[in-house]
């Protein structure tokens, strides 16, 4: 059985409620944080747990609670619940499920940083789990957990939930803070970051619900005891939303480290393919990281078994690798057109692109034409090399990293099935539709 | 399509929600409510934001009305034409799309007789296509204002618009109620 820290007790009936997730220990690593730890003794043990965030970026959590400026009275500790990169449906299982969870991990967090007003931004397509979240924050105001004073600590919290209203790209931590400060969703140029320059000017660290999720869990065991779980740098257990054709889709919790044929085929995860198809594909973090074809998503090119981990699904780079990204794990059989399922993303990216920067603009709306006529049997061989050229363009060219998501899905599309397109163009159709 | 009135103001009730919302945020930082304040305004007007009600919604937030404008025109979840009583939002993007959302869309194009963005003549019905709603592990799905219908097939995306057809579906019901 996998270890299951973020989906433990998940099935208990009533978890969402106050009660039940009390009685299963729940709200320990607050009273032990507030009562034994000062601010900095918490981060240190994030630090010390090696929990990477996970929204996508991976980057290290105590290390970016580390850069918070101090000297600012007021600071803020925001929650991204945005969950809009396709492929990822994770946070909205774990938030739905075990609202508690993320409170606690916000008290945590909050503490931590000396937040005293903390944000979940959430996506305005759940109103339904906003809702959730607001019953269990009532609860937790309540019980005393939230609000003035926090078992008798000293410290007070309070904690909202706030609605975004249809934008990818405030999923972006710069674009979210703005979206929360009431504006549109433009991201900001980098630096300053957050930590120094965050929600109304004030030094903000915003984090994944995951990410957050996990910080009970390493409170009530320690840092080390999370970091010994895992493998090299990818430390603790990982949700990964499974989709696409497999035979049981669904949210998995994993240890970082389980090879990624074990996860497509045995039953205890996806099991295998669906009809018994074969495998021909796998977007393995998310929408935005490159394509693998079979091969390669199952062994690396030096031909050891690739695993579920930062490290092994960037193995061989963006040339034979993909990245682990928000866990968003997409599956395609051998009956899926890829040049079709491309250009389901580049619509997305086109539609999604805040306007700001040029060739984020201009270029996800090119490479969507291109691809529509190429899928329509119109394209021309040039069309493959100019979306190749297209997409280097964008690329590290822009304000935010919606250009490089929107650019990869491309260029590993045509490095790694560029006969298809090719198919596509010699036979004025798509060879697989019906 | 028929005339439905569209409001200028909120009632008691609905002022007492806003001003709750509004003490979230910061002394002078009301500003911050505009999402939530907006997806309110378009709940109580028909499911759209008139610039009347962005006009009124400016007021609220002592705001300039450009500010809000511009939010409204960001934001894909905000209609700045009228709808028809129940959207329809079918998710096209990859992962639906891999479990048959085309066959989706078009089965609610013939049935309905429009096209994707279109409203039926008698404004009841308008359909939309949405990008990834963050439930693609049960793909094919669509959203009918705050709900949910997943799992989708043929036969339960006819039997929902059956059901929405009897009961004169309204979608665009206050979210935070
Ligand atoms: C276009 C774009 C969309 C993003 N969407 C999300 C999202 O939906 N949820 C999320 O947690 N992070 C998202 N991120 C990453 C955030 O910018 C940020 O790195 C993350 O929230 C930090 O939290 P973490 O360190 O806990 O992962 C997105 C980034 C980009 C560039
Ligand atoms: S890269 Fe695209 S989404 Fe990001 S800031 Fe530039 S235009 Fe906006
Ligand atoms: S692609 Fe439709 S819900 Fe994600």
């Amino acid at each position: 059985m996998a270890k299951q820290i973020l989906l433990n007790n998940i099935e208990v009936p009533g978890l969402a409620g106050f009660e039940v997730y009390r009685r299963l220990g729940g709200y320990s690593a607050v009273e032990k944080a507030l009562k034994n730890f000062t601010p900095d003794q918490v981060t240190e043990e994030v630090k010390k747990s090696g929990l990477k965030g996970r929204g996508g970026a991976g980057f290290p959590a105590g290390m970016k609670w580390g850069f918070i400026d101090k000297k600012n009275e007021t600071r803020y500790f925001v929650c991204n619940y945005d969950e809009s990169e396709p492929g990822t449906f994770k946070d909205r299982f774990l938030g739905q499920m075990n609202p508690h969870l993320l409170i606690e991990g916000m008290i945590l967090g909050s503490y931590a940083l000396g937040a005293r007003s903390s944000y979940i931004y959430i996506r305005g397509e759940l109103f339904y789990v906003l809702k959730i979240l607001e019953k269990a924050i009532d609860e937790a105001y309540l019980n005393g957990f939230l609000g003035e004073n926090i078992k008798g600590s000293g410290y007070s919290l309070d904690l909202y939930v706030h609605p975004g209203a249809g934008a990818y790209i405030c999923g972006e931590e710069t674009a979210l803070l703005e979206s929360l400060e009431g504006k549109r969703g433009n991201p900001r140029i980098k630096p300053p970051f957050p930590a120094i320059v965050g929600l109304y000017g004030c030094p903000t660290v915003v984090n994944n619900v995951e990410t957050i999720a996990a910080l009970p869990w390493i409170m009530n065991n320690g840092g080390e005891a999370y970091a010994a779980i895992g493998i090299g740098n990818s430390k603790g257990t990982k949700l990964i939303s499974a989709c696409g054709h497999i035979n049981k889709p669904g949210v998995y919790e994993i240890e970082l480290g389980l090879p990624v044929e074990e996860f497509i085929y045995s039953d205890e995860y996806c099991g295998g393919i669906r009809n018994g198809n074969k495998l021909k594909a796998v977007v393995a973090g998310g929408s935005s990281v490159p394509i693998l074809p079979a091969h390669l998503i199952l062994k690396t090119a030096k031909g050891e078994p690739r695993l579920m981990s930062y490290e092994s699904l960037a193995e061989g780079g963006f040339e034979t690798g993909t990245m682990l990204g928000s866990g968003g794990f997409i599956v395609m059989d051998d009956t899926t057109c890829i040049v079709k399922n491309l250009l389901t993303f580049s619509r997305f990216y086109h539609h999604e692109s805040c306007g700001q920067c040029s060739p984020c603009r201009e270029g996800t709306g090119w490479i969507e034409k291109i691809l529509t006529r190429i899928e329509n049997g119109q394209g021309t061989m040039k069309d493959i090399d100019l979306l190749v050229n297209i997409a280097r363009h964008v690329e590290g060219n822009t304000i935010c990293p919606l250009g490089d998501a929107a650019a990869w899905p491309v260029a590993s599309a045509i490095r790694h099935f560029r006969e298809e397109f090719e198919e596509h163009v010699k036979l004025q159709r798509c060879p697989l539709s019906k | 399509m028929e005339d439905k009135n569209n409001i200028t103001a909120f009632n008691t009730g609905t002022l007492a929600l806003v001003n709750r919302i509004i003490k979230r945020y910061p002394q002078g930082r009301q500003k911050s409510a505009l999402l939530p304040v907006l997806h309110i305004a378009q709940s109580e007007n028909n499911g759209w934001l008139s610039s009347e009600i962005m006009d009124y919604v400016a007021t609220l937030l002592d705001i300039q009305p450009i500010e809000v404008y511009e939010v409204a025109s960001f934001y894909s979840m905000f209609n700045l034409q009228p709808v028809g009583n129940c959207v329809i939002e079918v998710c096209q993007t990859g992962p639906c799309w891999l479990k048959g959302a085309e066959e989706i869309i078009a089965h609610y194009e013939a049935r309905l007789g429009i096209k994707v963005g279109e409203t039926t003549a008698d404004g009841r019905f308008t359909l939309k296509t949405v990008e990834c709603l963050a439930a693609c592990g049960n793909a094919p799905v669509l959203q009918v204002g705050t709900e949910y219908h997943e799992h989708l097939t043929l036969q339960k995306a006819g039997q929902l618009l059956d059901k929405w057809q009897a009961e004169n579906k309204i979608s665009h019901t206050n979210p935070y109620l």
